[in-house]
């Protein structure tokens, strides 16, 4: 949210003086996210980019406003005529709702388990139950790593792990494809893409990325349709991957 | 705001639902939730502003905008077993500001005032866009499906309007 967007920061982040991100959210997303239209695993996404990209959280802050000048313009619509009243009413009631809840949302992390972790900003840790050595990863083929993360909506979200300069099979996908990149760092036709980077795909792009030398690349990959493989080991693997 | 903060007074809030309570209901009741169920967000929203009060900081963001967020996430946790998904503040990996951003110079207030005239400068059919998105709750994808358009000209389109209400701001507040 826009009040955090701003802030200034003094500790050692996850850039730990690197330079931000190359390779933005498109504005379509940040837009379902300010807007709460996105499901959870794209807010996932997004949420866990901002913590890595100050110029989007900039961006997200702005439309954050737009929300709030939308809102203030809209035509009121009277409230019962006891509202207020009944609301000093339950001012006075004592918080019953556990302490968690009322803290806002961003601000739980620390207390499910969650703390300093290289790889995982705090907001993934939650779904991943722990830090990046926690992760009870799952073969997928060809040397690629995964675990699903539990989100609701159309949306899959799923964490990956490839081998240093292991290429993941061709594909294209059905919608559209968000990869966000947490350790290490992947090459298409597209670009060269590192920590904090995010790739967005749609069904029009086939592509063949491949990790860099060095360390295994570690991405969030946000699908809201299943992945297609195009080249004729991909299509061999289609029928054992549900990607 | 302050005088709610800092001195609890109840006049002071009593101000601040008199206006935007009737507004957050009327997005509430546009993003799909029936009266009752409005009312009833409207009211948990405006116990966190009150809550809440001392938090809120007028450097960072207009009162409009807090409220906003604070009834589009009650939206959402109602719907949804897990809260939206936030960045946390004091996560050691949050990439620090490069440099101090502009909005260190230009207050919350102008660009508040900025965004309200960069709307209404707007091709309509841009401006139409983002109020289908903020005030019915629609995903790009989901106007795309309502409104028969592609969703590579839902998208264009978007972009367009996002990028040209930033432009009208920047230049506003040069």
């Amino acid at each position: 949210m826009s009040a955090i967007a701003k802030r200034k920061v003094t500790v050692d982040g996850g850039g730990r003086g690197a330079p931000p991100p190359n390779h933005h959210l498109p504005d379509e997303v940040l837009l379902d996210y300010a807007s709460g239209a996105a499901d959870e695993g794209v807010s996932l996404l997004v949420a866990t980019h901002l913590t890595l990209c100050p110029i989007c959280r900039g961006r997200a802050a702005e439309l954050d406003a737009l929300g709030g000048e939308l809102v203030e313009s809209l035509p009121p619509v009277d409230l019962s005529d006891d509202a207020f009243a009944k609301l000093l009413a339950r001012l006075d009631e004592p918080v019953s709702e556990p302490a968690v809840a009322e803290r806002s949302g961003d601000e739980r992390s620390g207390a499910d388990g969650t703390g300093d972790d290289a790889t995982l900003p705090r907001v993934l840790q939650r779904y991943v139950g722990g830090a990046v050595q926690d992760i009870a990863w799952q073969p997928l083929g060809l040397g690629v790593d995964h675990v699903e993360l539990p989100v609701e909506g159309g949306s899959r979200a799923v964490l990956l792990r490839v081998p240093e300069g292991r290429a993941v099979p061709q594909h294209t996908h059905e919608g559209n494809e968000y990869v966000l990149v947490l350790q290490g760092g992947f090459s298409d036709a597209h670009g060269h893409f590192v920590r904090g980077d995010v790739e967005a795909s749609d069904e029009s792009v086939d592509h063949r990325p491949v990790a860099d030398a060095g360390e295994a690349c570690i991405c969030l990959a946000v699908t809201d349709g299943p992945l297609k493989l195009t080249s004729l080991v991909g299509r061999a693997l289609n029928r054992f991957v549900k990607l | 705001m302050r005088a709610v903060a800092e001195e609890r007074s109840r006049a002071a809030f009593a101000r601040l639902f008199a206006h935007f309570a009737p507004r957050l209901k009327a997005y509430l009741m546009r993003s799909g939730s029936d009266e009752p169920a409005a009312e009833e967000l409207v009211q948990e929203a405006m116990m966190i502003v009150w809550r809440r009060a001392e938090s809120f900081d007028p450097k960072q963001a207009s009162v409009a905008t807090w409220m906003f967020t604070i009834a589009r996430n009650k939206r959402i946790d109602g719907y949804r077993r897990n809260n939206r998904p936030e960045l946390d503040p004091e996560d050691p990996a949050l990439a620090p500001q490069p440099e101090p951003m502009q909005d260190d110079q230009v207050g919350v207030r102008q660009t508040a005032e900025a965004i309200r005239d960069a709307i209404a400068a707007l091709p309509e059919e841009q401006a139409e866009m983002l109020r289908l998105a903020f005030y019915e709750d629609k995903a790009h994808s989901e106007i795309a499906d309502q409104t028969g358009l592609p969703l590579g000209t839902v998208k264009s389109r978007l972009r367009l309007a996002i990028g040209k209400m930033r432009g009208l701001v920047d230049d506003e507040l040069r």
